[in-house]
This record gives C-alpha cells, structure tokens and sequence, in this order.
C-alpha cells in the first residue's frame, strides 16, 4: 500500500511554475491522507488571491504525479482558501483543461505560461551555476560544455532546457539564452547580469511568498 | 523632511491610500483581499509598528496625518485612489475619499484619479470631471480590477488609447501602473509589464510610474524601463524588505540603480500597508553591504535624496526648498545600451 511519505516524495517532484521550487519546500502542502488505493491531498497558497493560472497548473501537476504512484488509483487535490479553489478543485477532479474551469475567462491552455517560466527559471538556475563556478576561478564561461558544470542547479539547467526542446545533450555549450542560442563571450558580461536579475526576481518571490505563508497560517516550519 | 547627520531631505511618499475595508462595506472578495494586506503589512513591519486588524480596516483621518506628518518625516503625500468597487461596495479608496482629506489638510497631498478603459464614453466624462473638480496631475490605474464579468484589463487594450490621449490633452501626465493577480485572458501572466512598453512607446509624453517596481516581475520591469525612458519605478511594497530582509533590499535597489538609474525610482510607503517613518529612517541609513559592492556598487546620499522626493518633486513640479535641493543636476545615461532579454 502507498504510504504518505510516498505521496509526498511523489510531490516534491511538483514544482510552483512560478518559483520553479518544490510544493513541499514551499510549505504548499497543507496534508495528505491515504485511504487503500485513494489519496487526498490538500494544497494551501500564500495569499487568498494568489494567481489562478499558477494554482491550476500546480494542483493538476500534483495529481498527476501522485497518480503516477504504482499502487495508486485515484488522487484528489483539495485547494483551500482561495478564491477559485472550487473552479480549479472541480476541473482539476473531472481531468478538465483551463479552459473548461475558467470558459468566461480563459482563451488558451497554460502551455505558453508554462514555456515562459521554464525559460525564466533556466535563467536563473544558469546565474546560480555561473556564481560557484566563478567562486572556483572559472573564467572563460563561453567555452564550457553542459559535461563541464555539475550540482543540482546544472542539473536542474538540463532538465528545463529537455523541457523546453533545447539542446541538453553533454558537448552542447553550458550556456545559453532563453531561447536556446547559446552564450558568446562577447556577451557573456550582459548575460551573467541578466541572469543574476531574473535569479533574484525569482527567489525574491518565493521568499516573500514563505514569508506570507507563514504568516497567514501560523506557521514556524517553513523557513522564510 | 528628513534631517540625518546635517542634511536634510525632502520626502515625497509617492503611494499612500485612504481605505475603507471594514466588514460594511466588504464581500468575501474584499475580506480576502484586505486580509492579504494585512498579512502583508504584518509579515514585512518592525513589531512595534504592527496594527491591530480592526483598525487597519478602517485608520481614522488623524491617523493618516499623524504617521505621515507628524512622525513620517513626509513633506507631500500623493494619494492613489483604488475603488474596487466589485469588492467593496462603495469603494475601498475613491478619489473623494481622498480629496476630501486633501482638502481638510491643505497643501499636504497630490490627489490622483483614476480611470477604467471598460467604462467606455462615460469614462473619458468621468476623466474630465476629474481634472476638472480636483485638478488631477496623475491616475493610478489596477489592470487586476474586476468589473462585472471582466478580470481586468491591459494597457495595450484599443480601448485604452482616447483615455491617452485625453490624459495627454488634459496633462494628466503622470500615470501610475500596478499589477495584480487577474488579466484578461486568465491564462496569461497577469503580472507581465510588457504592455507598459507598448503604452510607453505609442505615448511619449506621459510617464509611466511601474508600482512595485514591477515585483513579482522585477526583471520584466528593469528590461522595459531600459527602453523606455519615460518608465519609472515606484518603490511601494518593495522598501519593507529593508527591515525584513535587508539583503535583498540591497540587491534591488543595486540592480535598479544599474538598469534603470538614480532619477527614475521613487519612494513609497503605500501607507497603510507600512508606514513612512520607519522606513525613511532606514532608507537613509542604508548602505549596500560591502561583500555585495563588487558587483552592485554603492548608494549616495544625493541618490537617496533623489529616491526620497526630488525625482517625484520633478514629476509633480512640486517646490522643494532650496537647501534641500541638490548642488547641480547631472544628466543621467542609462548603463544599458545592448539589452539581453530576459526570456
């Protein structure tokens, strides 16, 4: 039988697409309770108005990574106070789009948004990698392959760029733009910049987002 | 004014409000939305300074004067008007609710208006009438309202471009942006700036005052105003992090200083969100931290006197006292000049 320690390590896969950080680190995980072969999760956000876009995507994602768990056959995601909990609850539930929860307001599926953050956080994660491999010495940055950088940011940088159909293989340069094409050294200066912007854009969210966490349930688990 | 050291510095705060969110005049969208304030003013303020719920739902006119006047070091507030009216019935802070503070405390507040493009003709009116009764200088515009059926709304909207030109017409030239979680359509990213560029760029004359500085899209915003250099930075909700988390304070206020410069950021306390005083005195004690100056260089004191109230001043043409003026103004060029998007 599928214990909870399962389900939650199933759901440290789940990532905020936002933050690009794990719902479990995040302190998103409210509870879980396992039944036979029927799991409930529920999900808390920092904020009542917290975009819905955003929370769609993560109680989607969580259900499907938690139904991915052998042993599992049904998973459902409770998103609590919010304020389209009940829309995105419900089409979450019924395996419906974005669309269908939102059909007054919505024009698309959420691949786009997603794609978008994807590019945002392999920015970021590239500024992080760049930061201990100059704490090391490195310097010329345009010649280094994605065999030359390790650690779980350079591994994180290969699993968005597979995701988002850039080149990931080993002897493909370690660093690239947001749309894949990779780093000169003529502009590697402006590049590192950037990415030290969006790295900070991106982890200054996800602090003021545990700190209001916190905050609003009390909390002294999650760190801020 | 701010006095520190022998120098003395002039205080714009560039964002406060005048709110009404008691449990009258609220639905269950306006109690989570004032709820979330509350938690953002308890989770970012000094204990000492942290209210109690009831009275932050409803601070009185003597309050509102006290901590910005009277111990907020503030020379001249400008009031943002945010009506929500979908959330709280009669508005959780109208420009009338505004002008009539304005008008009990003369000489102490800029009131801006504010305008909706969904309201179509009776908008432009309405925008008329504004300047008309208040002599409005600025709107402060929320692309998350809702109305009706609509989750908001974009600057790039057809719609939106006669409420430019009126405001263009009128001189109406100072144009607040914030963002907020809802747009039309949902599935986009509601906090995205990029509509800012393209108002920017079609409306040369205006200038556009991104509150927040942008956050949560700080790097979208730092892309634009690199561009654009009628793109300004509002500081509200982002000065607090210099109590809670002064590092990264530092470290925005650094990348703002390299990307957009000292004469486009502005000082906000977004009163009552957080208040003025606390935060100027922190403001002007600031000072990047050495092990970050390799990159991110330093703040001067004639920069943080700019940040505090000379570069509002200049947009609101608001008189500022001689000693309080800086030396001679040197014309700023932006570092940026080969831009790498950021996604």
């Amino acid at each position: 039988m599928t214990a909870v320690p399962d389900v939650l390590c199933a759901l440290e896969g789940v990532r905020d697409p936002e933050l690009d950080q794990s719902l479990v680190e995040l302190g998103f995980v409210a509870g879980v309770q396992v039944e036979r072969d029927a799991v409930v999760v529920r999900l808390r956000l920092p904020t009542y108005f917290c975009a819905p876009n955003f929370a769609f995507l993560m109680v989607a994602d969580a259900r499907a990574a938690v139904e991915d768990l052998p042993g599992v056959h049904r998973a459902r995601i409770a998103l609590e106070d919010h304020f389209t909990a009940e829309e995105i609850n419900r089409a979450v539930d019924c395996g419906e789009g974005f669309v269908e929860a939102f059909p007054d307001h919505a024009a698309e599926e959420l691949d786009e948004l997603r794609t978008l953050f994807r590019r945002k956080a392999l920015l970021a994660r590239q500024g992080r990698v760049i930061d201990s491999l100059k704490a090391t010495g490195v310097k010329d940055l345009a010649a280094l392959r994605l065999s030359d950088v390790e650690g779980p940011d350079a591994d994180r940088c290969r699993e968005l760029r597979a995701a988002l159909g850039l080149d990931a293989r080993p002897e493909a340069p370690a660093f690239v733009a947001a749309d894949g094409v990779p780093v000169g050294a003529a502009d590697m200066p402006r590049f590192v910049r950037m990415t030290h912007l969006v790295s900070l854009s991106l982890e200054g969210n996800a602090g003021l987002c545990r700190g209001l966490l916190k905050t609003r349930y009390d909390l002294e688990g999650v760190a801020a | 004014m701010y006095e520190k050291d022998g120098r003395q510095y002039f205080v714009v705060d560039g964002h406060t409000h005048f709110w009404d969110a008691r449990p009258e005049n609220r639905n269950r969208y306006g109690e989570g939305f004032i709820a979330c304030f509350y938690d953002y003013h308890r989770n970012l303020s000094p204990e000492e300074y942290v209210w109690d719920k009831e009275k932050y739902d409803r601070y009185s006119e003597e309050d509102m004067i006290h901590d910005l006047f009277e111990i907020g070091y503030v020379d001249k507030a400008i009031m943002q008007p945010t009506y929500l009216k979908d959330f709280f019935p009669g508005g959780f802070n109208t420009t009338e609710q505004d002008a009539e503070m304005a008008a009990n405390h003369p000489g102490k507040f800029i009131v801006n208006g504010s305008f909706d493009p969904r309201d179509a003709e009776r908008g432009l009116d309405e925008l008329r009438r504004l300047k008309e009764t208040y002599g409005i200088r600025g709107v402060k515009l929320y692309t998350a309202e809702w109305k009706g059926d609509s989750r908001g709304w974009k600057l790039s909207d057809k719609e939106v471009e006669p409420y430019f030109e009126l405001c263009q017409e009128l001189g109406i030239t100072n144009i607040h942006v914030h963002k907020g979680p809802t747009i039309w359509p949902l599935n986009r990213d509601a906090f995205d700036v990029a509509d800012v560029d393209h108002a920017a760029t079609a409306f040369p004359d205006l200038t556009f005052i991104v509150e927040h500085i942008g956050l949560p899209r700080l790097e979208d915003f730092c892309w634009i105003a690199t561009q654009e250099p009628n793109v300004y930075g509002g500081l509200a909700v982002a000065m607090p992090f210099i109590h809670s988390r002064p590092r990264y304070f530092a470290q925005m206020i650094g990348e703002l200083l390299y990307w957009i410069g000292e004469d486009r950021i502005l000082f906000a306390s977004d009163y009552a969100l957080w208040q003025p005083k606390w935060l100027v005195e922190m403001f002007v004690d600031f000072q990047i931290p050495e092990d970050m100056q390799g990159e991110l260089g330093t703040i001067s004191e004639d920069q943080k006197a700019k940040v505090l109230g000379l570069n509002a001043a200049a947009l609101y043409g608001i008189d500022v006292p001689e000693n309080m003026r800086l030396a001679a103004s040197t014309e700023e060029v932006a570092v940026a000049s080969q831009p790498v998007s950021p996604a």
